[in-house]
C-alpha cells in the first residue's frame, strides 16, 4: 500500500522536473556550478592529508619541520624506505604481511561463509528463518569495539590470547555480509535456475558453489571488500589481542611506535612513510576490484 | 603446537559461558603477605611487557647471562596509549605478565586496583633502596613499611634549556628565578620573540611545576585520599603563567607537533623548561639551532634556592599472580641497576637512569655537541637530587590529565582561567574516585 502512494507521490514530483531538449532531465547551470564547487572543495579536504603525508614522506628527517610542509624539499623517498625497512631488521615487512595475511584470509573466509548464510536464508525455508536472519541483523548494530573486551575474556579462557587466531577468528563473522547476501541470492539467483542444476543432478552444495556464487559475483566482491578494510583497518582487537610485535598488523606497528616518538624522535619520520606505504595496498584492492563493483552496483538497480 | 592451539580455539564456544561469570568475580586474591618470596624450581620463563624501543637488547645480556631464568619481551604502546589498559584487562583475565613497565603517575592506580605484587621479601629487594634517588624510591614503596611494588626505572629531572646564543646576542642575562624569568620574557617579547610555550595537553609538565614550588595534590591515609589541585602552591604556579598566557608573553602551540618544533626550529622560542629526555627532542625537532642550546637549572621562586621539579619516569613493576615473583624481582633489579643494561637502554631509548650511580654512566659523560659541548647532564643530575621526594601521585591520573587539559585549552584561547580548570579539576577528580569506590576525603 505504502509503495504504491509512494510511487504516486514520485510521479507528481517529476511531473514538475522540465525535460530537456533530448529528453533527460536537465539542471540549470548554477546548480551545477555549485555542485562542482562542493565537490572540488570536498576533494581538496579529503586529498590534502594524502598530499601532505606524500610530500612528508620524501623528505630527509632535517627538513621535515625546516621546510614547507605542502612542498617539496630534495627527494629521499627511496632512501626512507630503506631506512624503514632496515629499522628493527625489517619488522615493518613483518606488519605488512601480518595485515595482509588477516585482511585477505579473514575477507576472503568471511565472504564465503556470509554467502553460505544468505544464499541459505533466501532459498530455502525452514522453520526460524526470520527470527534467525533478525538476530543476525541485529549484529550490526553492535559495534566491533563493544565487542573487543569480551572477546578478549574469551581467548584468555582458551589461552588463545597473542595469536593468529585471536585477530583472525572474530574477523570471519560479517552480519552485514549475510544481509547482502540474503537480498542479493534472493534477487539475482532464480529458483528456476536452481530447479534446473538439481534436475540436471547437481547436489546442493554444488549448485551454490558452481551456479549461485556466479550469479552473486557482484554481492561477494562488495562484502569482500568491505570486509578487507574493515579488517585492514581495524586496530582495537589487534591492540587488546596481541603482545608479540612480530603478530602486530601494520595499524598496531605503527600506532606503537608514533607512542615511542618521545623516547626516540626521530621515529616520527619512520612512522609518516610507513603510513604512506600501509595504504597502498588498500588502493590497488580497492582499484582491481573496483570494475566488478561498480557493475554489481548497477545491476543490482536495474534489476 | 599448532594443533593445541587450533584445540583451544575450538574450546572457545564452549567456555563462553564460563568466562562470562569469570568476568565478573575474577577479583584478584588478596595481597601476598611481605614474607615469602622463595625461588622456584628449575628453570622459568617470564614475561615482560614495555614499549621502551629496543629493551630487548638489555634483555638479551640477562638471558645470556641467566639459562635458567629467561625473560620473553612483549610490546605494546605506551602506558595511556594502550598498555595501562591491557594491563588491567589482563590481570582481570588472569594472565596478566610476569613484568610491566608503569610510570610513576599511573602506579597509585595499580595499587589501588591490587594489580601489583609485594616484591619487599625477595632477596636484595628492601637493601636496593640506597641504589636510587631517593625520591623514585618512595614512589615504589607508597611510604608502606616493608612493601616495595617495583622498581624504579628512569626518571626526568626538570631544568630550562635556553638559547644562549640569542641571550647573549641580546644583552638579557639568563634567568635564575621565576621572576627574573618574568622580566626576560617581556624583553624577548620586544624582540619579536617568546621566552616560552605554554603546553596546553601536557599537564604532568605543570605538575613538574607544582612539584618545584611543594604543592602536593593528592595524599592518602588510612581514611582515604586527599584531593587539593587548587592548594596555595598550585594556585601560585597558575597565577604565575595564567599572567605571561594574559600578557602575550608565551606562545600557546599545541605541544609535540610540526608547528611547535618548527617555531623552537625558526628561533621564535628561546627556553623549555623541560626534562632530561627533552634534550633529544629539541635536538630533533630544531636541528637548524644545533650549537647555540644550553642548559641551566630551572628559575626558583626565592633567589639562590634550588628545588627542582620532575615531568616523567618509569618502574618496572611485578604484576598480580605472577608465578615467580622472586626471579621476576631480581630481574626487575638488574635491569635497572646493572651498568651494561642501563646503558643499553640509554642507546636505544634515551633512557636517564633512576640510580644514583647511573648519572656517571659513561654515555653522561660527554659534552653534547647540539648543546654547545656543554654536559648537560650535569644539571639535570644535580636537579635529580633536588627533586622534593613527597609528591603524591593520584589514582586516576589519567581522567586528571584529560580533564584539566580540556580546561587549560580553553584558558588558552582566553575562555576562563588556568585556576579555573584545575578547580573544575578538582570537582571531577573527587568524582571519578567516588565512581571507582575509592575512598576520598572532601
Amino acid at each position: 500500500m505504502t509503495v504504491t502512494t509512494e510511487t504516486r507521490a514520485l510521479r507528481t514530483q517529476g511531473a514538475r522536473v522540465k525535460p530537456s531538449r533530448d529528453g533527460g532531465i536537465r539542471e540549470s547551470a548554477i546548480s551545477r556550478a555549485v555542485a562542482m564547487a562542493v565537490m572540488i572543495v570536498a576533494t581538496l579536504y579529503f586529498l590534502t592529508p594524502l598530499w601532505w603525508l606524500f610530500v612528508a614522506s620524501t623528505k630527509t628527517r632535517q627538513e621535515f619541520t625546516t621546510t614547507n610542509p605542502l612542498w617539496f624539499s630534495d627527494f629521499a623517498l627511496f632512501d626512507n624506505i630503506a631506512a624503514l625497512i632496515q629499522y628493527r631488521d625489517g619488522v615493518f615487512l613483518q606488519w605488512l604481511a601480518n595485515s595482509a595475511l588477516y585482511a585477505g584470509v579473514g575477507a576472503a573466509l568471511a565472504t564465503l561463509i556470509a554467502a553460505m548464510a544468505g544464499y541459505a536464508i533466501a532459498k530455502y525455508s525452514f522453520r526460524g528463518r526470520e527470527t534467525f536472519f533478525n538476530v543476525i541483523l541485529g549484529g550490526i548494530l553492535v559495534p566491533a569495539t563493544a565487542l573487543a573486551l569480551p572477546l578478549f575474556l574469551l581467548f584468555s579462557q582458551a589461552g588463545a590470547t597473542n595469536t593468529i587466531w585471536a585477530v583472525l577468528l572474530p574477523s570471519l563473522v560479517s552480519p552485514f555480509g549475510v544481509y547482502l547476501s540474503r537480498i542479493y541470492a534472493a534477487a539475482s539467483v532464480p529458483d528456476e535456475i536452481i530447479e534446473a542444476a538439481r534436475i540436471d543432478g547437481a547436489g546442493e552444495v554444488r549448485t551454490f558453489f558452481t551456479v549461485a556464487t556466479r550469479l552473486m559475483a557482484p554481492a561477494l566482491v562488495t562484502i569482500f571488500l568491505f570486509q578487507f578494510v574493515a579488517i585492514w583497518n581495524n586496530f582495537f582487537l589487534p591492540l587488546i589481542m596481541l603482545r608479540d610485535e612480530g603478530l602486530f598488523p601494520v595499524t598496531l606497528g605503527l600506532y606503537v611506535w608514533n607512542t615511542q616518538v618521545s623516547q626516540i624522535p626521530d621515529i616520527r619520520a619512520l612512522v609518516v612513510i610507513g603510513s604512506l606505504l600501509s595504504i597502498i595496498p588498500l588502493i590497488v584492492t580497492f582499484l582491481a576490484l573496483q570494475r566488478f563493483w561498480q557493475s554489481g552496483l548497477a545491476n543490482g538497480g536495474l534489476k | 603446537m599448532a594443533i593445541t592451539r587450533v584445540a583451544r580455539v575450538g574450546a572457545i564456544a564452549a567456555i563462553s559461558a564460563l568466562a562470562l561469570t569469570a568476568c565478573s568475580t575474577a577479583a584478584p586474591e588478596g595481597p601476598a603477605a611481605g614474607g615469602d618470596c622463595a625461588p622456584s624450581d628449575g628453570p622459568v620463563t617470564l614475561t615482560f611487557t614495555s614499549w621502551l624501543p629496543g629493551v630487548e637488547e638489555a634483555v638479551a645480556i640477562w638471558n645470556e647471562e641467566n639459562p635458567d631464568i629467561q625473560v620473553e619481551v612483549q610490546t605494546g604502546p605506551n602506558g595511556n596509549g594502550g598498555t595501562y589498559q591491557n594491563f588491567f584487562n589482563q590481570l582481570a583475565a588472569g594472565n596478566a605478565p610476569d613484568l610491566g613497565q608503569i610510570e610513576f603517575d599511573a602506579m597509585p592506580n595499580f595499587r589501588v586496583q591490587d594489580g601489583l605484587e609485594n616484591i619487599a621479601a625477595c632477596e636484595g629487594i628492601l637493601e636496593a633502596e640506597e641504589l636510587f634517588v631517593p625520591w623514585t624510591w618512595s614512589q615504589v614503596t607508597f611510604g608502606e613499611e616493608n612493601a616495595v611494588y617495583a622498581i624504579p626505572q628512569d626518571t626526568g629531572p626538570m631544568a630550562m634549556f635556553y638559547r644562549a646564543d640569542l641571550f647573549e646576542e641580546n644583552g638579557i642575562a639568563v634567568p635564575t628565578t621565576w621572576e627574573e624569568y618574568e622580566a626576560a620574557a617581556a624583553q624577548i617579547r620586544e624582540l619579536g620573540g617568546y621566552i616560552n610555550n605554554f603546553s596546553q595537553s601536557d599537564i604532568n609538565a605543570f605538575a613538574g611545576l607544582v612539584w618545584q614550588t611543594g604543592g602536593q595534590w593528592f595524599s592518602n591515609d588510612a581514611d582515604g585520599w586527599s584531593v587539593n589541585l587548587t592548594g596555595p602552591e598550585t594556585t601560585q604556579v597558575a597565577e604565575y603563567w595564567q599572567g605571561l598566557i594574559d600578557n602575550d608573553l608565551v606562545a600557546v602551540y599545541p605541544p609535540w607537533t610540526d608547528e611547535w618544533n618548527a617555531a623552537y626550529n625558526s628561533s621564535e622560542i628561546w627556553t623549555w623548561v623541560s626534562a632530561v629526555w627533552g634534550a633529544n627532542t629539541i635536538a630533533s625537532g630544531a636541528p637548524d639551532t644545533a650549537g647555540n642550546w644550553a642548559v641551566a637549572p630551572m628559575p626558583q621562586w626565592e633567589a639562590g634556592a634550588s628545588a627542582a621539579g620532575n615531568w616523567g619516569g618509569s618502574t618496572t613493576a611485578v604484576l598480580k599472580g605472577s608465578d615467580h615473583p622472586y626471579e621476576a624481582a631480581q630481574f626487575a633489579l638488574w635491569l635497572n641497576t646493572d651498568a651494561d643494561a642501563l646503558t643499553a637502554m640509554n642507546r636505544t631509548a634515551n633512557i636517564y637512569p633512576a640510580t644514583i650511580e647511573g648519572g656517571s654512566l659513561p654515555a653522561f659523560g660527554e659534552g653534547l655537541e647540539f648543546y654547545g659541548g656543554q654536559n648537560i647532564y650535569e644539571v639535570f643530575a644535580e636537579a635529580g637530587n633536588n627533586v622534593d621526594p613527597n609528591f603524591t601521585w593520584g589514582p586516576t591520573m589519567t581522567q586528571v590529565y584529560n580533564d584539566v587539559a580540556d580546561g587549560f585549552s580553553a584558558a588558552v584561547s582566553g575562555n576562563g582561567t588556568l585556576l579555573d580548570a584545575l578547580t573544575a579539576g578538582q570537582a571531577s577528580t573527587i568524582a571519578a574516585l567516588k565512581a571507582a569506590s575509592i575512598p576520598v576525603k572532601e
